[in-house]
């Protein structure tokens, strides 16, 4: 962290978006997290998304739970709605709010303990209602916020600081993500904003649940030598499986691809993702295949990383339960509220 | 691009905008922090160690440091420098004791200076100290040059010029007043001199001949010439309306005297717009808010004599034409005009004038009659004479006649124990880490978003009262306190140390003006355009660093908006960012020459070696 806030002084040259903002205009508070934090990084990324985006920042809303990841929530878009959760409860709070008003964007931020440990019942609902949101998890595999207990993340065979080796095997929350259906499911690494970027919009863009598994090292409690999730490790056993692309619907394509190499899919809105696979023989749009070769590299030790699986039309939670398009807060009180007799017919349901 | 090699000296002086620019590399941001920390002795004394006369400077520099200035890019307007460094000056106190010591047992050489000057007087200055005897001869009544005779006094008080120049002449200058050299020859051959510094600054002022300029003449007046009579007592009144031809800084102090003695009615001819003016913006400011008028496009057609007197002068008007780049293209006279004066002022420039310097004598002269002068050493094509302020390259300024005398005696010195002159000491740059602890540092680092403070001005109704009524009033204390937070610090350099960085981003992140950037490298064209924000300004120089360690990327910072807030420092968890002060030597006369020392070499506060006359001045 820093002791000054980051002064407000623009670069002249810094870019405006379509709202005539600039990535100043998305950031949020000052971050307490610790000088060198993954999750900084990531946080940096999501300014970088929502800017290019031009979301208008009060349609943004930031959800998170408990842990040094769900602290990030504050450090972005300043200006969108935020629901700081009870530890792990965050899908719970964002069914609600979805529930309520599926026109916002939901950006989802939680940790490896928020969301595999005493969140892992939730997160698992989450994607099997395919809730519109994008769900990031800030993955170092540390409890960080309790000095650096191993996590449900944390690899067999990674040391603590203190030396001691873990013997459990870790959830991964990419394999069970694809377990339980998830329509888009990625990895990343904080310190790739190049591959972290284009799929924190991608995901914003995707109708259903989007899950971002991000690795961010814990620079105060797993980053040393013999730890799996630290920025060197990281860096040494990264593979890019795929690469995505994200182009707005209102933009051109521009890079040429050449046949073969590159796949364009056209998301609900008519925005496209452009797969590039980089990794022989894998098949994004194959979630056994994908789910396959994701468990060769982990036995490798390796971290595959990209647009690990992605099918674009399916049902969300509003299509699922049919509810209403309007906004609760703008739906008229007589028909939000059945009245006395209406209640009654419906309890008469039940009796 | 090749990594950037920072332990060039001029790497880390460059970042410093305001010193880089200064003539004389006065560390400017080191003193506006002693002046925010009230401190002003200690602040006056790094001034002076570098411009010698900050009192007087503090208030009438040209100011290059100024347009430099960081901020005026960051927000719109500089820091105001000049009116902190008399901030300094009148807050300070005695400083006497301070000031170098000069050795009872002096060295046998003795030096004559022509002219007492700002470059002679910094000769003196610096080599007093050194054990020479140093004489002036001055052709006036009491020294200061140009300072004195060309400045008037609304602008510098007599008293701040007398204690400034006092505190050289204290050190043992033998002065001979209204004693003008009449011939070179004579003085190098009677003199008993082992070498002689010609300051005698650019003393003739450019005439206008045109059509009834002899008849006019006894209303027809040169503007430098004219000063000079208003500053010795000479001339205290002119006509009801006044004309002044130019428009430089020597215009400004015309009109404004012509104000002060009688005129009603001033106008500043200009022959073109106003974007090619000559005079500093600030100059053309006060005079305008002293009623001057300025009229541009008028080119001086004739004098114009009514009953044996002159009665004004006709103008063409001009038209020009201006490229998008500024320059003009074409130019018309679409007719004429007729301004009525009972006096006109003539500043339209000065030039060099040496009729007492034989032409026989070994001073070799180029053929505009300016005399050969080697840019680094000062020395003229006679062994053991020396040039210096606008007697050796024509008409400059006090900061740069200032510096000429440094380095001038610099070459005295090392003339007068045979050494080379050529072989100059070098100047070096020292850093300092200035961290206390995790987020503390030995600087205010915060970004003060204030704006330029200005300074105070005596009323229009009473600053007329009497001619040396100084008009600015200098900054309250409230003022200088704000104005000191302005500055941004850029000799607490960000220092990189690419070995450290696991390329976390979190210094990219944090930056408040987007400068850094981690990415592949590539050539400077191609690079510039692909960093967080794009570098335009191709003036200022992009720092690259070695190839880092994970990936072989390189860090990229690009030095032109850079606030010096060191948050890239506090984020970095591995120290691979450090904020360092530093020091810039320039070299003075005395100094050894020595190679550059290796980047974060310590070297401890405030000294030079072989140099006894620093202040202690750190933080």
């Amino acid at each position: 962290m820093t002791f000054i806030p980051k002064p407000r002084i623009d670069h002249p040259n810094l870019p405006r978006n379509a709202l005539g903002l600039t990535r100043r205009d998305y950031e949020g508070a000052l971050s307490t997290l610790c000088a060198g934090c993954g999750h900084d990084s990531i946080t940096a990324a999501i300014v970088e998304a929502c800017w290019d985006l031009a979301l208008r920042p009060e349609t943004v809303v930031k959800l998170s739970g408990i842990g040094c990841s769900s602290k990030t929530t504050a450090y972005f878009v300043s200006r969108g709605h935020g629901f700081n959760a009870v530890h792990g409860r965050m899908p719970s709070i964002a069914t609600g709010a979805n529930a309520a008003n599926r026109h916002l964007h939901y950006i989802g931020v939680s940790g490896d303990g928020d969301t595999l440990s005493i969140g892992l019942g939730q997160f698992c609902h989450a994607i099997r209602r395919n809730l519109n949101m994008l769900y990031i998890i800030e993955n170092n595999g540390v409890y960080g916020l309790t000095k650096g207990q191993f996590s449900a993340s944390a690899d067999v065979g990674s040391k603590a600081k203190k030396g001691e080796t873990n013997l459990q095997p870790p959830i991964d929350p990419v394999l069970l993500a694809l377990t339980l259906g998830a329509s888009f499911v990625a990895r990343s690494f904080s310190g790739d904003k190049r591959q972290l970027v284009p799929l924190i919009q991608a995901g914003l863009r995707h109708k259903g649940f989007a899950l971002i598994d991000v690795l961010s090292p814990c620079v105060t409690f797993n980053d040393h030598e013999g730890s799996t999730k630290s920025y060197a490790y990281t860096r040494e056993h990264y593979e890019v499986a795929v690469h995505a692309d994200f182009i707005p619907a209102e933009r051109e394509i521009a890079v040429e691809y050449s046949a073969g190499e590159a796949l364009p899919v056209t998301m609900h809105d008519g925005s496209r993702i452009v797969l590039r696979k980089l990794a022989e023989d894998y098949d994004p749009t194959d979630r056994i295949a994908a789910m396959a070769a994701i468990q060769e590299h982990m036995r490798a030790g390796e971290y595959l990383t990209g647009l690990l699986y992605f099918e674009p039309s399916n049902r969300e939670f509003h299509d699922i339960c049919g509810t209403t398009d309007v906004p609760l807060n703008s739906v008229p009180y007589e028909q939000l509220s059945p009245g006395k007799a209406g209640l009654e017919k419906l309890l008469a349901r039940y009796r | 691009m090749q990594p950037t090699d920072t332990s060039h000296p001029d790497y880390f002086h460059r970042v410093v905008d305001c010193q880089w620019a200064c003539p004389a590399h006065t560390d400017v941001p080191e003193y506006i922090r002693l002046i925010a920390q009230g401190r002003f002795t200690e602040a006056y004394m790094v001034n002076r160690r570098s411009n010698v006369f900050p009192g007087i400077l503090g208030r009438v520099c040209d100011r290059p440091c100024e347009p430099a200035c960081r901020r005026g890019r960051v927000e719109r307007k500089p820091v105001a420098i000049c009116r902190l460094k008399r901030y300094a000056a009148d807050h300070r106190d005695e400083v006497r004791a301070l000031l170098p010591k000069v050795p009872r047992v002096k060295n046998g050489h003795r030096i004559a200076c022509i002219g007492a000057g700002c470059a002679s007087l910094t000769l003196a200055n610096d080599l007093m100290p050194l054990g020479y005897e140093v004489t002036i001869f001055e052709q006036h009544g009491a020294p200061g040059g140009l300072m004195r005779t060309n400045i008037p006094a609304f602008r510098l008080p007599q008293s701040v010029l007398d204690e400034e120049i006092g505190m050289i002449l204290d050190m043992g200058v033998d002065l001979r007043l209204d004693t003008p050299i009449r011939s070179l020859r004579a003085l190098l051959e009677d003199g008993g001199f082992d070498a002689i510094f010609i300051g005698s600054g650019a003393p003739r002022g450019k005439d206008l001949l045109l059509p009834g300029r002899e008849e006019a003449a006894a209303n027809v007046h040169i503007g430098i010439t004219w000063l000079e009579s208003v500053a010795f007592g000479h001339v205290d009144r002119i006509g009801e309306r006044v004309l002044i031809i130019g428009v430089g800084n020597t215009a400004m102090d015309c009109c404004r005297t012509s104000l002060r003695l009688g005129a009603r009615d001033v106008k500043v001819m200009a022959r073109k717009p106003r974007q090619f003016f000559k005079a500093s913006e600030w100059e053309l400011e006060d005079a305008e808010e002293e009623r001057v008028q300025i009229v541009v496009n008028r080119s001086p057609k004739a004098f114009v004599v009514r009953d044996g007197r002159l009665a004004g002068m006709t103008f063409d008007v001009m038209e020009y034409d201006i490229d998008a780049s500024g320059r003009i293209t074409g130019e018309r006279v679409t007719g004429e005009e007729f301004f009525p004066a009972d006096d006109v002022i003539l500043a339209i420039g000065q030039e060099n004038a040496f009729p007492w310097i034989e032409r026989d004598i070994g001073i070799e002269f180029d053929a505009r009659d300016v005399p050969k002068v080697d840019p680094v050493t000062f020395q003229s094509t006679r062994e053991g004479v020396f040039f210096g302020g606008d007697a050796a390259f024509g008409p400059k300024n006090i900061i740069w006649a200032v510096e000429h005398g440094h380095q001038a005696a610099i070459s005295i010195d090392r003339y007068c124990r045979g050494e080379s002159l050529t072989d100059r000491p070098r100047p070096r740059v020292t850093l300092q880490s200035r961290k206390m602890g995790i987020h503390e540092w030995a600087y205010a680092n915060e970004y003060s978003p204030v704006e330029r403070r200005l300074v105070p001005h005596v009323s229009l109704k009473e600053r007329f009262r009497k001619i040396d009524i100084e008009v600015e009033l200098g900054f309250t204390a409230e003022q200088a306190a704000e104005e000191t937070q302005r500055c941004l610090n850029c000799d607490v350099q960000t220092v990189f140390d690419a070995k450290l960085c696991i390329e976390c981003d979190a210094c990219v992140d944090i930056c408040p003006v987007d400068c850094l950037t981690i990415t592949e490298n590539g050539p400077e064209d191609e690079l510039r355009m692909r960093l967080k924000a794009p570098a335009l300004n191709r003036s200022q120089p992009l720092f690259v660093s070695a190839p880092l360690r994970q990936t072989g990327r390189v860090m990229v910072k690009d030095e032109n908006l850079c606030v010096h807030c060191g948050l890239c420092a506090e984020r970095c968890p591995t120290a691979a960012w450090d904020m360092q002060k530093s020091h810039v030597h320039w070299p003075h006369a005395g100094d050894v020459p020595e190679p550059a020392p290796r980047r974060g070499e310590r070297v401890s506060e405030g000294r030079v070696k072989g140099d006894e006359r620093t202040v202690e001045a750190g933080v």
